[in-house]
């Protein structure tokens, strides 16, 4: 069991690769910004749609589906990736992605036939409809969860903090928010431009149970997945904690590919180290 | 108004049970009955207008009905971008109940004034934007909004307000209601204006001047068929409207009539374009702003050379 683990792990690892080399050329032949905070959720999706999502490719809209809302649209071409991947479309839509007249945005607008839960792109909105949902689900007798990727920067929108005080009073333990917390926002480090910290003892002082990981390591996330709820009759946020560009070196830590794409010489670079 | 409103969605609500009531901590008194009977379904968010609309978006993805009741002010503006966003981008099923249109809130003050709330929902893609002119016009366009499919801001006045209708008339979203037909000239309102709107023609009838009175209860989508016709029979068009004179239901039908290549006399009547900088109860406001059914048709003799 514990080598299938194993076994099952390296595949992961393999697909992450092909979504990052994925993301990195929707990047590089649409010249889209957002490739620092795409690589930074990889894992985390690949977790989720391979593993820990009840989803099923072939029927998108399922009723009793878990729920997955990219309350960080900007990450998308992550996203996108990952549905091709897991089959929930085919992969030449991905040739769509940032071009006239193409298939996809640089911000997801909603299309559940492709996977896609809810539009988002201004940060903020995110948690507060997968509150709604997990309302609905509850009000359903529905055993389905909702699951929000949140940024870090996103931490600083107050509707977050709306959103996160009615969960815990409604006691949602169906509902579980991931922050991305790569400690770089649009304009800075998170630390200097408003210090999140102490980002667990918030959560925690608002009524949710809390855990923190190495968003980068598989074992973690399915690991955390599993022990939903943290706290009994309470919603679940896991801090994820990331790196920023993650996978490609020169990328990683680095505010300037919030904005960048890569040229000819650093795409070529960076295909070269996803390769090993 | 409001009170009918939600009196007729607690009807509509024993047999539809996918209809959600929110509120943003409003409405003293008003839901008491609704949370009885539904509490599963009626939800008090606290004072977090975002978080109501995004709630509400996130019921609306989940095959639920859903109204949400705030101020109007608050409810238009303070959330706007999750009103763009979540709801008219989506197009989902999510109805907005704004209380206080236009001057209600009287003493209240400038905060809780909506006079900017029709325009700023009516230049939202997907959304409908209706104002009922009294209890009767309310209570058929509860009725009309649970059939509707997409967002609708729905601009109700708080209580009272002189019926103009004896029995609910039957009105259709996006269709404007003839209240009275007359000749040669055409008096427009849309919400809590129709009484004195109902009073400015009475006054004009009385001076033999023969109006047509219509309730243009939907400002978008605007009824162009109705304004057509009144093109073809008025050689003057009045609008009415408790809200600013920018964007509301006159620049509406302005644009309209523009297109359509109205020649005749146009005017609005309605709010200044500025933060007023007077204290008082609604009558009171209204009488300064020259709202009252008198300043109005006295206005109207005045364009058509009446002494």
């Amino acid at each position: 069991m514990a080598q299938l683990y194993k076994e099952e792990i390296n595949e992961y690892r393999e697909i992450a690769k092909q979504i990052r080399r994925e993301i990195l050329s929707m990047a590089y032949k649409s010249k889209s910004p957002h490739i620092g905070s795409s690589l930074s959720i990889v894992e985390i999706l690949v977790a989720l749609y391979f593993k820990c999502l009840s989803i099923s490719p072939d029927a998108p809209q399922d009723e009793g589906r878990d729920r997955f809302i990219l309350s960080k649209g900007h990450g998308c071409p992550a996203l996108y990736a990952t549905l091709a991947y897991r089959g929930v479309f085919s992969k030449e839509i991905l040739s769509g992605f940032a071009v006239n007249g193409g298939t996809l945005e640089q911000h997801p607008s909603r299309d559940i036939k492709r996977g896609i839960e809810v539009s988002t792109g201004s940060l903020g909105h995110g948690l507060s409809i997968g509150v709604g949902m997990a309302l609905a689900a509850k009000y359903n007798r529905a055993n389905y969860r909702v699951i929000a990727l949140l940024s870090d920067g996103e931490m600083n929108e107050g509707s977050v903090w709306e959103a996160a005080m009615f969960a815990a009073h409604h006691k949602l333990d169906n509902l579980i928010a991931i922050v991305d917390y790569n400690e770089l926002q649009a304009l800075g480090r998170t630390n200097e431009v408003v210090n999140l910290e102490p980002l667990a003892g918030k959560w925690h002082s608002f009524g949710w149970g809390v855990q923190e990981i190495d968003g980068h390591s598989f074992k973690e996330i399915i690991n955390i997945f599993q022990k939903i709820p943290f706290r009994q009759q309470k919603p679940s946020v896991i801090i994820a904690h990331t790196i920023k560009g993650k996978g490609v070196s020169f990328m990683e830590g680095k505010l300037l590919w919030h904005y960048r794409h890569p040229d000819d010489e650093e795409y070529k670079r960076a295909l070269e180290e996803l390769s090993r | 108004m409001r009170t009918t409103f939600i009196k007729t969605l607690e009807k509509v609500a024993a047999r539809d049970d996918s209809i959600f009531l929110l509120t943003a901590d409003l409405g003293f008194k008003l839901f008491d009955r609704f949370r009885d009977a539904y509490s599963e379904r009626f939800i008090n968010v606290g004072v977090a207008e975002a978080n109501m609309i995004g709630i509400a978006a996130g019921l609306a993805l989940s095959g639920k009905n859903v109204y949400c009741y705030s101020i109007a002010p608050f409810l238009t503006m303070r959330c706007l971008e999750q009103i763009r966003i979540d709801l008219c981008y989506q197009n989902l099923n999510v109805k907005l109940l704004g209380i206080g249109g236009g001057l209600v809130y009287g003493l209240e003050g400038t905060t809780h004034h909506a006079v900017e709330d029709l325009a700023i929902m009516r230049s939202l893609p997907n959304m409908t934007v209706v104002a009922p002119g009294d209890k009767r016009e309310a209570e058929a366009l509860a009725n009309e909004s649970v059939r509707y499919q997409g967002p609708i801001y729905i601009r109700l006045s708080k209580e009272g307000g002189i019926q103009v209708h004896k029995t609910t008339p039957g009105l259709k979203i996006g269709k404007g209601f003839i209240v009275k037909e007359g000749a040669g000239l055409t008096i427009i309102t849309a919400g809590n204006l129709l009484f004195t709107s109902k009073s400015v023609s009475d006054i004009l009838e009385s001076k033999n001047v023969k109006t047509t009175l219509i309730s243009m209860h939907t400002i978008k989508p605007l009824d162009i068929k109705l304004l057509e016709r009144c093109l073809k029979t008025s050689k003057a068009i009045f609008t009415i409207e408790e809200h600013s004179i920018v964007g509301g239901l006159g620049s509406a039908v302005a644009e309209v009539l523009l297109e359509l290549g109205y020649k005749g006399i146009f005017r609005r009547f309605g709010l200044p374009d500025r933060y007023g900088p007077y204290i008082g109860k609604t009558e009171y406001l209204r009488k300064k702003y020259r709202l009252t059914p008198k300043a109005i048709a006295n206005s109207i003799l005045r364009v058509l050379n009446y002494k």
